[in-house]
Order: structure tokens, then sequence, then C-alpha cells
């Protein structure tokens, strides 16, 4: 199918420049190729949780039975509500801090320093996941000894600190690409600068911040080494759940709560892309 | 009208300083990201630095005495024979092996990543927001469980083989799993939309219709993309090329599920040695030129890709 | 103009000093664990939910369970101090690595109203003379189980790992731990374990390169490498063929008559523990014959508690990997080996794995 539409493309180039000008060969393919290799794993998955055997590994028969499992278990349960909490408060903050700090780095006249500022809000990304698990495990004990206090907030601001160059990049792209003149214009219509920001820029900038924190909760419910150095009592998260599954096997009851995930999550970036297209 | 002509008056009086005492209030802005960042990110590398330069202790941890014995034992080791000291290939090996699949992986992650995303880039915008939306679906499923997926697609009795026999096209397994191939393809998939959305954002703004210009100059598709798109991808490309190779570098659960653990990777080799290994001045020290590599790459890296772009400006 | 403007500009700060608070407050808010909880840190999937149930509607005590996915981890985490935990479960090298740095409370279950119902062979072990700091959890033999309908010939002999037959080549599982690996080389050598002889380490290193090429994984993930017929013979606990023997009949769990390597899991309680009189209950609610059996029949290894086999699955009492046959070499347990020869070890597993 692709290929003749594209065999017709070629042919049709000197008819129908506009169309055809951005056509390059074999990209749509491998675009297709590239949607095929993502999906695989997850069509499979899918699939396995609706598998009535425990082997994860041949197809029996159809039956609900992991997801009944996998509802009872209390060991899933409370690692995906741990999951959540921690990748909600996390792709919060960091979204928040990011877009401060994107604000600043776009919205100010360069000064000296802003360029290693930067280069610190980047400064997660240049660090292998092992070796900041390891620094902030021996770090945060340390502050564990001094000060006495425990909890959840250790996994929070480290999560945190990894999601903020992660939400700062949609947000500030999205501000470099905002028209100047718009805000301006704002900035002359309200008095106040706060008023311009929430009337004017904000709106604007949504989608950005959107993005970010998505990409944020993404990358902290993901996250396996720097939370299995990091997390404290009662604090495991999914994929710190799992991880301890392997060496009996990951049965299917993990992949009935893989689905679960997907399908809330789709369903929730259905809602908000619909929502915004309506705005629109 | 009046009001606000008069409004701008009395405003582009006190404009000048306004202006600049605004500017330093919204610098603080950065405080919150700065200070976060700085004590949980910056703040415990140094303790790993210093670390490194301590003797391990007995059973695990230092002992606080200063000692570089973590950067000798990297590059020699007591011979197994008789105990002389004698240079050592051994870890700079398992730094080439990491380092030439992170290489790969994001070589791959361009090969497949850039015309991914030229292709949703050159969508028409309805549906451009729907392939997004499809490659961000499956990052919403836990790595963990999407590579232990690939396992049930590559191995021997895995739904590739058993496809390609039930085809007809081969008679026994191809051992996919278990090999390099199998890791690079892990790395690839695991980081695959880190490569296309910084290239499409890219690429997103750009009015292809200037590409017309294109054909005229150089009137051949591969010129075009050579000379045109790439240059303007190439923001994009160069984000999601750090984007994905660095966490390549260090991934160690990918390697070790889908490689079968028989060879070692830096994660690896930096986990064992705060583990099995007992010698935490050691683990800080690789830890350390992990990351040197990690800075220096990129330095080379931004050097080249600037100065390839003054050529293609000059 | 000017106040208004500076007037926004102090509410920003505010802003920004408030957000500061709050990420900070984020840090400070999980205050100490309420009374009443208690927090185990164990191997994942290795606790019976059944049995931290009954143990939570005894004493009213929320129980925390949290999963490791290796010793070394454990050891990692809680070797910092103040990791939170109260109990730990480490094996027998581990938990005298950890008394040895003090990093165990001396809680002696010794002393305590259940003490009584340990079996007598795992009171004055090595690893806890006369424990006064652990009570044994599960324990269980690290040896190999073949798939007897590919492999015919005998399969008591670690050969089949180190020299492997023709069926076998390229279909073996070694696990992924330096010491299970070396030890069992040295055995098949007839050397002695944590050996510093460099001779005879040389010559264990030259074996594990020559047997590489026929591994095909070395993995920790023992039950889904078998069952899934990634392999055909795989290193690893008896507790994980019995159950990788479920799904496939034909494997059977050998016991080498070079000798095979025993462990055991001990219950202890962590030096600083937030819940001590809590994690002292536990302890003692562990060395009843009730509890010690619902261990064992969600983990599938034996316990050391008399009487708990009244409580047992039957087959738990009588199969093959959990019964030593008569005629077998006894388990060793090795201890760990001192900072040298844990050096010359690493240096031959790194350059194994290079």
């Amino acid at each position: 199918m692709v290929d003749i539409k594209a065999l017709s493309r070629w042919s049709s180039f000197k008819k129908d420049k506009l169309v055809d000008l951005k056509y390059q060969p074999g990209f749509s393919q491998i675009a297709w190729f590239c949607m095929v290799v993502l999906y695989a794993p997850i069509v499979v998955l899918v699939v396995f949780s609706f598998n009535e055997n425990r082997s994860v590994t041949t197809w029996t028969q159809f039956s609900w039975d992991w997801y009944i499992k996998a509802w009872h278990n209390e060991g899933i349960q409370s690692a995906s509500l741990m999951s959540l909490e921690v990748a909600t408060i996390s792709a919060i903050l960091a979204t928040l801090m990011a877009t401060m700090a994107a604000l600043v780095t776009t919205r100010t006249q360069p000064y000296a320093g802003m360029n290693s500022a930067i280069t610190i809000i980047n400064q997660p990304l240049m660090v292998p996941e092992i070796v900041t698990a390891v620094a902030t495990l021996i770090f945060f004990a340390a502050i564990r000894k001094v000060t006495g206090i425990t909890g959840v907030g250790y996994l929070i601001a480290a999560h945190t600190c990894f999601c903020i160059p992660f939400a700062y990049m949609p947000i500030k792209a999205r501000l470099e690409d905002m028209n100047l003149n718009l805000e301006h214009a704002a900035a002359d219509l309200y008095a106040s600068p706060l008023q311009a920001f929430r009337r004017v820029t904000l709106p604007l900038l949504m989608p950005g911040i959107v993005s970010g924190a998505m990409l944020a909760f993404i990358v902290s419910i993901d996250d396996v080494v720097i939370s299995l150095f990091v997390a404290g009592p009662g604090e495991t998260t999914l994929p710190l759940f799992i991880l301890g599954q392997i060496r009996r096997g990951v049965t299917p009851e993990v992949n009935a709560v893989a689905t679960v995930f997907l399908l809330i999550s789709v369903i929730l970036v259905t809602i908000i892309f619909l929502v915004g297209k309506n705005k629109k | 009208m009046t009001d606000l002509t008069v409004n701008n008056q009395t405003l582009s009086s006190s404009v000048q300083t306004q202006e600049q005492r605004q500017q330093k209030v919204r610098r603080l802005l950065l405080a919150p990201s700065l200070i976060t960042i700085l004590i949980i990110g910056v703040l415990p590398l140094s303790v790993v630095l210093v670390y490194s330069f301590l003797e391990p202790g007995a059973f695990g941890g230092v002992k606080w005495n200063f000692s570089t014995n973590a950067y000798v034992q990297l590059f020699f080791e007591a011979d197994i024979f008789d105990g002389s000291l004698s240079f050592t290939t051994a870890y700079l090996e398992i730094f080439w092996r990491s380092i030439s699949l992170a290489v790969m992986a994001t070589l791959g992650c361009v090969l497949v990543g850039f015309p991914t995303a030229y292709f949703i880039a050159t969508q028409p915008p309805e549906r451009r927001n729907i392939f997004l939306f499809l490659i961000t679906i499956p990052f919403w499923t836990n790595l963990l469980i999407r590579t232990y997926a690939m396992l049930l697609i590559l191995r021997d009795e895995g739904v590739i083989n058993i496809g390609l026999q039930n085809i007809g096209i081969i008679d026994q397994a191809i051992p996919l799993l278990y090999t390099e191939f199998a890791v690079s393809l892990g790395l690839i998939y695991s980081f695959l939309p880190f490569m296309v959305l910084p290239i499409y954002s890219s690429m997103e703004k750009f009015d292809f219709r200037l590409l017309e210009a294109g054909f005229d100059l150089y009137a051949n598709r591969l010129k075009v993309l050579w000379r045109i798109i790439i240059p303007i991808a190439k923001p994009g490309i160069a984000a999601g090329c750090i984007l994905v190779f660095i966490p390549s570098l260090g991934a160690y659960i990918t390697p070790e599920v889908l490689g079968g653990g028989k060879s070692m990777m830096i994660g690896n080799l930096i986990y064992s040695q705060f583990g099995a290994a007992r010698n935490w001045p050691f683990g800080a020290a690789i830890a350390l030129i992990l990351m040197a590599v990690v800075l220096i790459s990129l330095m080379v890296y931004m050097r080249r890709t600037g100065d390839k772009g003054g050529l293609s400006h000059g | 103009m000017v106040t208004p403007k500076n007037k926004k500009g102090k509410t920003m700060k505010k802003t920004i000093i408030s957000l500061v608070a709050a990420t900070g407050f984020g840090l400070l808010s999980q205050g100490v664990m309420a009374a009443g909880t208690l927090n185990i840190y164990n191997w994942g999937d290795y606790t019976s939910p059944e049995m931290i149930k009954e143990f939570e509607d005894k004493y009213d005590i929320k129980v925390n369970v949290d999963d490791f996915d290796s010793m070394e981890t454990m050891l990692a985490k809680v070797s910092q101090g103040a990791s939170g935990y109260d109990v730990v479960v480490p094996g027998e090298a581990t938990i005298k690595i950890m008394i040895d740095k003090g990093l165990l409370e001396k809680v002696q279950p010794n002393k305590m109203s259940n003490f009584k119902n340990i079996d007598p062979k795992w009171v004055d072990v090595y690893w806890d003379e006369g424990r006064d700091y652990s009570i044994p959890y599960q324990w269980g033999t690290t040896s190999f189980t073949v798939d007897t309908d590919v492999y015919k010939g005998d399969i008591n002999t670690l050969a089949l790992m180190f020299d492997a037959p023709k069926e076998l080549k390229g279909r073996i599982n070694m696990l992924n731990d330096m010491n299970d690996v070396i030890n069992a080389g040295l055995r098949y050598l007839g050397h002695e374990r944590c050996n510093s002889n460099r001779t005879q380490m040389k010559e264990l290193f030259d074996l594990l390169v020559k047997a590489k090429p026929d591994w095909r994984t070395m993995d920790y993930s023992i039950i889904e490498k078998l069952t899934s017929k990634d392999v055909d013979l795989s290193q690893g606990w008896n507790g994980a063929s019995k159950r990788a023997r479920k799904d496939r009949p034909t494997l059977s769990y050998a016991y080498p008559k070079e000798g095979f390597a025993g462990w055991m899991d001990n219950i202890a309680v962590l030096k600083g523990a937030p819940n001590l009189e809590n994690a002292k209950l536990f302890m003692n609610y562990m060395m009843t014959p009730q509890a010690a059996a619902m261990a064992s029949n969600f983990a599938n290894y034996a316990n050391g508690i008399k009487g708990a086999d009244k409580f047992m699955s039957s087959d738990l009492n009588t199969s093959r990997e959990i019964v030593i046959p008569a005629g077998s070499p006894a388990p060793e347990f090795v201890p760990p080996c001192d900072q040298a020869v844990t050096d010359l070890y690493t240096m031959v597993w790194t350059n194994l794995k290079k």
C-alpha cells in the first residue's frame, strides 16, 4: 500500500510540487516501522495479560484471572499507588520550578551567569543514573543520620531533581517560539506584569507546561535505579516491585497492571488532547 | 485610547530603573530549580569525589585515609600469578563496550528517529498531533515491563522466531536474544522517543514551501535533504543524541535482561563495586571517570557540531 | 507607579520563598513513623502475605514489606545507616559481615520464649554463634537444575556446568553471582573456597574462561530462564528449581558429588530500628511452627523450626529439591572471604566478564 502511494508521488513530482516537495523516499516506511517497533512489545504484553496460563510464553486461553489477582495483590496495589504519588508530586514540583526557570532564561536579558544556570538545570541529564543513585544514597543517608528525619520526602526530592530538566525543555522551547509582540502588547494593556503573565503568557504557554509535566511524570514513574537506592521503608514503587519479582519470574499479573496503567494514560492523554482541541 | 497613551508615557519615564529592578527580581525565579539541583544533584557528587580518594573499608564502606589506589587500580592490577602490578585492559574493555553500545544505540535512534520525526512534521497539523500521541503512548508503560515484553518477542520460542518458522523462512530458531544486537535494539527501543520528539520540535515550525527554492537550487531530493532539512533539524538531532547517549552509557538493567548478563557494562561494574566487590572508593572513581567520559564527549560533540554549523553558514 | 511595582516584586519574592519552603516541606513533612508499625526488608516475592496478615491481626501492628533485588543492594542501603527499616533478612555470609560491622542490634532471640522451637543444628552456626542476633528464616542449597530429557547421563556432577557435554553447550544459565560461580568452580577443581593461592586461582580463571562460551546467560531469573526453555541447565536454588519443575516436569535438581553450597537467610534487626519492640515481637512470632510453615509454603524452602513440618504442604516435606538424598555430600556454608581474597575474586570475575 505505502509503496504504491510513494511511487505515485514520485511520478507526480512535476505535477504537484506542493504536496510532493516534502517527500523523501523511504521516510514514511521508516516511520511506520518505528510505530510497529514501539507497539510490538505493548501488544504482546496486553495479549499475555489475558492469557489463562501462568507462563508468559505460550498462549492457552482467554481469561480475566490476572486482573482479578492483581486487584487483590496488596503489594502491587500499594506499589502502584506509591508510584502515582511520587510521580504526581515530583512532576508538579518539577514543572513549577522548570516553568519559573524557563521564564528567566527566555524572558530576561542575558546576564553573566545565565549560561551556568542553564548548565546546572541540565546537570541531571548529564550524569548517568547509576552515579546519581550511589551519590544520592550516601548523601541522603548522612542527612537522615544528622536530622533523624525519614519519609517519602527524600524519594520525591530525588525524583523532582531529575525531572526538572525534562520539564524545562518543552517549556523553554514553547517560550522561545511564542511571539514576543503579543506579550509586549499585553504588558501595555495590563497594569502589572503578573496580570499580563496570567492573562496572556500563561495561556499561550500552557501546551508547553502540559507536555513538560507529562514528560516529568513519565520519567519519574519509569525510574528504577535511583528509586532502588533512595526509597525507604514502605516506599516500593511499581518498578521496584517488578524488579523484586524478577528472580522468581514475572507473572502476568504485572502485565495486567501495565495494561490498566496504559488504558488510564490513553484515556487521560486523549482527554487532554480533546480539551486542548476544543479550546482552539 | 488617550488613557493608554498617557499610561504609556508615564511608564516610559520610569521604565529604565524599573526594567532593571524587575530583571533582577525575575532572576530569582531561577532559585528554586537551581537550589534543588545544586543540593540534590551536584552536592552528592562531591561526596563521590571525596570517596574516590579514600581507602575501602573492611566489608564495604570507606576508611578515612587518603589514597589514590582507586585510580591506579583502573589501569594496573596485581598480576594473578605473582602479585606484581601490571597494566590491565579489563576496565578499558568494559568502558569501550559500553561506549560503543551507546554510540550504536544513538546512531540507531537517529536513523529511525529522524525520518520518523520528519514524516510527522510533514503531516497535516491534525494528524501530527495524533502521531505525536502515538509516539508517547508506549512511554506510559513501565520500561521494565516493556523490556520483558521484548524478551517475549526475541526469544527462541518468541513471536519473531515462531512467526518466521510458521511462514517457513527458517527451520531453526535464530538466536536473537542475549546478544549485543538485542541490547542495542533494547536501548534504541527505550530511548527512541527522546530522539523523535526534539527533532520533531526543531522541524515543526519550518515552512516546507521554502523547499521549492531548494529544489530550484539543488534539484535533487538528497541534496535538499542534506543542505536544507538536516541543518534545520540539527539542534533537535543534537539534543536527541545527548538524551539517548547518556542514559545508554549508564544503562545496566536493559543490558542485563536482554544481553544475558555475560558481559559487564560500566553500570554493572560500578554497581558491583558497591556490592559484591566491596570496594566503594573504586566504584566512586569509576563513576567519576564515567562522568568525565560523558562531559568530554559532550564537549567534543558540541565543538564539532558548532564547527559544522559555522561551515554551513560560511 | 513605583510602589505597586515594588509590591509586585515583593509578592513574587514571597511566592518564591513559599515555593522553596514547600519544596523543603516536602522533604521534612514526613515525620518519624507512627507507633504500631514494622518495616521489613526482604527478597522480592519471598514473604508470605498470609503470615504477615496473621502477625498484623495478632499484634495490631501495620507491617510494610519492601523487596530488594540482591543482597548487595540491601547491604549498600542499610550500611549507610538510618534506612528506616527494622527487620532485614540477610543470608549467612552477609549477616556475618553485618554483625562484624555493628549494623545489627543485639536483640538476643536466644532469650525469647519461642527460641526452644529452633532446631538445635541451626543454633551454633558460624555466622551467629549461639544466636544473639538472628533466627533462621529459610534455608536451602545452591546447585543446579537440568532437563533430564535433554541430558540423559548422570546429572550429579559439576562437570555439566564447567565441561559441558554436547547437548548442553550454549544452553546453560549461571547465576550472576561472583561467589556462587567462583566457589562452584573451586569445588569442581577440588580447591579450597576463599582461596588466596594464586596458582589455584589462575587454574580456576582458566577453567571459567574455557567454560564461558558454553554458557548462554548469567542471570538471577532462573525460573523464567528454565520454564521459557531459554536454557536446559541453570545454576540456582533448590526452591526455585521446584517451582520451575511445576511448569517443566522433566527438570531435575542435581546434588553434585564435588559438593554444593548451603545457604540460610536469617531474620535480624537493624541497629537503630525505629520499631525495635515490634521487631522483637516479629522475631518471636517467626519462631512459632505455624508462622515458619506459612513462610515455607510460600517461598518453597525449608525453615529451621521444629514442628513446622506438620503445617507444611506435604510435597515440601518429601520433594527431592528440599530433602537432600542420602549419600550426597553435606551442603557447605561458605563464610565471607576476607578483603584480599575478595579482591582476587573480583579480579577473576571482572576479567571473566570484561
